[in-house]
């Protein structure tokens, strides 16, 4: 099947709609725009024409080797048509066509444009047409992608679809698990405090699991190690915050640490430890001055 | 074309009660104690690109988000600096809001595109949305002829089975319906509220509805958050929603709540802002926003906000005007939830139960008066002021976002468009009014940055349409 191939290698010498033989039997429809249009698009000539010929077999709804054609020059051109993409699924599948190629297709049009909706939608159909086969190589497609863009929304989402369920430590409940993965984000935090992912990585490892959280020592000694060296730390001073909240008792150490800080600010002299935590981020962390203190009063009036 | 309005003295025309939000407990810094003096930080390289190629190899362990970053950083507080070193009253002409250019740009967007907006073709219902949208928060009407005309456009891209496409002749999609509805809820008039054809849109929302109960975008579309808020927030606001549409959403939604606490497009994807938005205001639109995880999404959402003063859209993500409206709405949608808030926080603390857990046994299957909950939340008081810098964000909107010859903008170095300048004047609008009890009250001279004629008009968050619009279109739609 050449559906791909017709508009790359075809690029410079570029024959209009009108002129090509095989739709020589279309009569093209224009764009439906009124006789006082808004937000009035000053199309190409060539993009005017494609699409008028895309309409007409659109609308007839043929389901031709022509039309599979005609919406791979589309997509070229507007990849963000996701009426086009739905047609073209129709007609894939009224040809039986080859949806290996298909995918090859689809991937060269998704490196040009990693961030299109409709791209990795229709990855994904043609995923789910292809079987569980095709799993390593989209695994490799998202890899590709993500060495570009290592925060690609899109490539994120594909990928987790293709993972292991299991093997996510946030899914299984696997205790195991779990306890490598507090070592390995323990190791990361330290390598690098400023970076939050890490952060929140840990605190969701025991999501809704407080009293794991709060009994699991690794927790507030990572705190103290990232407080030594820098005091002001937000996220070390968060965590240690969310730990107190759900009922630690404090240790020797962090009472120490945070009555060395303290100190040093007459304000916190007579708060207790949350308290003192709060009143101190109020003043480490400005930007969220209204955030820690309305935690300050939601903690005063629980404990 | 467009009624001119030179700079304006502090709100003449509507009567809004002048009544403060109890105070956040202890008042938010000026703009010159701004985090970007805040220790914790560290420090923006000295200047080009050279000197960040060069820290990266003094501090491997930088990763190459946080590399772009500093380079941000710099930019962003270069231009804070010529604010900081000025005359307080140059600081105030610096922190105007450029009207005039705006409405020039956004005006004559509507009329006319160049060729470059071809990969815009099957958005344009958005493009009206955006831009009327953005005219209507800094108070410009325009001509009746050109929302006849927008009112005739539109018809044209709704479909004979019902919801719109993205331009005439294009398969009905869920997010250029809502794009549709929400530009004529703005434009208000009869001809174009009357002009929805409710019936096919009940329809066609009910074909895009999976067995899962969650949404999809189109016949043989993504499902996603996304989707789901678009459906749930155009049937609320044209009141066509009932428990038909609304059965399972609640429950997808939640699912995507992921352990950040932020909000993701879809199970066990990453939490994001815009789904965050989203998936928030569905939530209450469907009376179900017990059933997410509050205080952990709040948290999640403060952290957003970075110090160059704007929202970032995920962790480790840079700054993007865009989610001055996505990140800061969830928040100003909160003040409205202490109450769900303070019991979740105290179940915390008490068990390790998990927000939401009893969720599905509860509620739904009666009949739900959906159709009040948009109205009656509106007009609920806040309970409390923003969790998030206020003044800090307008200062980014204000001073990175716009661009001198109108529209806003992602960040400096940017360029402008319609999407940013309708959300970036979104999140304007919402931080102006967040300090206020009441969602239409005036804000107070010290809650609006710059001189007082920067405040815009006030919106309804869980649709993002112009409040007074909104009440327009919830007294027509009543009646129906
Ligand atoms: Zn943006």
């Amino acid at each position: 099947m050449a559906a791909s191939s017709s508009t790359a290698s075809e690029e410079d010498e570029w024959v209009p709609p009108s002129r090509r033989p095989e739709l020589a039997d279309v009569t093209p429809v224009p764009q439906d725009d009124g006789p006082h249009p808004v937000v009035a698009i000053a199309y190409r000539d060539d993009f005017r024409e494609v699409m008028d010929y895309f309409r007409a077999l659109y609308f007839a709804g043929e389901r031709s080797l022509r039309a599979l054609h005609l919406t791979a020059e589309v997509i070229d051109l507007n990849p963000g048509n996701y009426t086009v993409w739905h047609f073209r699924r129709l007609v894939l599948e009224a040809l039986d066509a080859n949806l290996q190629e298909e995918m090859d297709f689809v991937d060269r049009i998704a490196e040009c444009n990693p961030k299109n909706y409709q791209i990795w939608h229709h990855k994904r159909w043609l995923a789910e047409k292809l079987g569980p086969d095709v799993a390593n190589k989209e695994h490799e497609f998202t890899r590709k992608i993500l060495a570009i863009d290592g925060k690609n929304y899109h490539a994120w989402s594909h990928r987790q679809r293709y993972l292991v369920i299991t093997r996510s430590p946030l899914l299984g409940g696997l205790a195991a698990l779990r306890d490598s993965e507090v070592d390995y984000t323990i190791e990361a935090i330290l390598s690098n405090p400023q970076n939050e992912s890490p952060w929140k990585y840990l605190k969701g490892l025991y999501k809704g699991e407080n009293n794991l959280l709060m009994t699991d020592e690794r927790i507030s000694d990572v705190c103290l190690k990232v407080l030594k060296n820098d005091t002001a730390c937000v996220f070390a001073l968060s965590l240690l915050l969310d730990l107190l909240h759900i009922g630690l008792q404090p240790s020797d150490e962090l009472r120490g640490t945070i009555e060395t800080m303290k100190s040093s600010d007459p304000e916190t002299q007579d708060a207790d430890l949350a308290t003192a935590i709060c009143l101190i981020l109020q003043k480490c962390d400005p930007l969220r001055i209204n955030y820690w203190s309305w935690y300050r009063t939601t903690i005063s009036s629980q404990i | 074309m467009v009624r001119r309005l030179s700079l304006r003295s502090p709100r003449p025309q509507r009567a809004r009660r002048l009544k403060q939000a109890r105070p956040p407990p202890s008042p938010p810094p000026p703009p010159t104690a701004a985090p970007m003096d805040s220790p914790s930080q560290p420090p923006p390289p000295a200047e080009g690109g050279s000197s960040a190629d060069g820290e990266a190899v003094e501090l491997p362990r930088l990763t190459v988000t946080q590399v772009e970053q500093m380079k941000v950083e710099a930019k962003v507080a270069e231009i804070y600096r010529v604010l900081f070193s000025n005359a307080p009253n140059a600081n105030s002409l610096m922190l105007e809001l450029w009207r005039e250019q705006h409405t020039e740009y956004l005006t004559r967007g509507l009329k006319h595109l160049g060729p470059s907006f071809h990969v815009l073709d099957a958005n344009r219902p958005w493009l009206c949305y955006w831009m009327i949208h953005a005219l209507a928060l800094l108070d410009e009407i325009p001509d009746e002829d050109v929302e006849n005309d927008i009112v005739d456009f539109l018809s044209r891209c709704q479909d004979k089975d019902g919801g719109y496409g993205g331009g005439p002749g294009q398969l009905p999609h869920l997010a250029t319906t809502y794009a549709a509805v929400n530009a004529l809820v703005t434009i208000g008039s009869e001809r174009a509220l009357s002009s929805i054809n409710r019936e096919n849109l009940y329809k066609f929302m009910l074909q895009m509805k999976d067995t899962s109960g969650a949404f999809r975008m189109h016949d043989g579309g993504e499902i996603d958050v996304r989707a789901c808020y678009t459906a749930i927030s155009v049937a609320s606001l044209v009141n066509i929603l009932d428990c038909e549409l609304a059965k399972g959403v609640g429950n997808f939604i939640r699912r995507c709540q992921t352990y950040e606490g932020g909000i993701a497009g879809e199970p066990y994807a990453e939490a994001h802002g815009g789904y965050t938005f989203c998936g928030l205001a569905a939530m209450i639109l469907l009376h179900e926003a017990d059933k997410l995880d509050l205080p952990s999404l709040i948290e999640w959402v403060a952290f957003r906000q970075g110090v160059e003063c704007g929202f970032q859209g995920r962790t480790n993500k840079l700054v993007d005007g865009c989610y001055s409206f996505w990140q800061a709405a969830p928040l100003v949608l909160t003040q409205k939830l202490m109450t769900i808030v303070d019991e979740q926080l105290k179940s915390s603390y008490s068990s390790k139960r998990l927000p939401g857990d009893d969720a599905g046994a509860s509620s739904s299957t009666e009949a739900v008066q959906y159709a009040k909950f948009g109205f009656e939340f509106i007009m609920k008081s806040n309970q409390m002021g923003p969790l998030f810098h206020s003044i800090a964000l307008q200062q980014y909107i204000l001073l990175c976002a716009q661009v001198l010859d109108g529209g806003l903008r992602d960040k400096p170095g940017k360029n402008r468009d319609h999407y940013h300048s309708c959300y970036c004047l979104s999140g304007l609008s919402v931080s102006q009014y967040s300090a206020m009890v009441d969602s239409d009250a005036c804000p107070l001279p010290q809650h609006v940055l710059g001189p007082y004629s920067n405040l815009l008009e006030p919106i309804h968050p869980l649709y993002n349409v112009v409040l007074d619009k909104y009440h327009t279109a919830y007294e027509f739609f009543s009646s129906q």
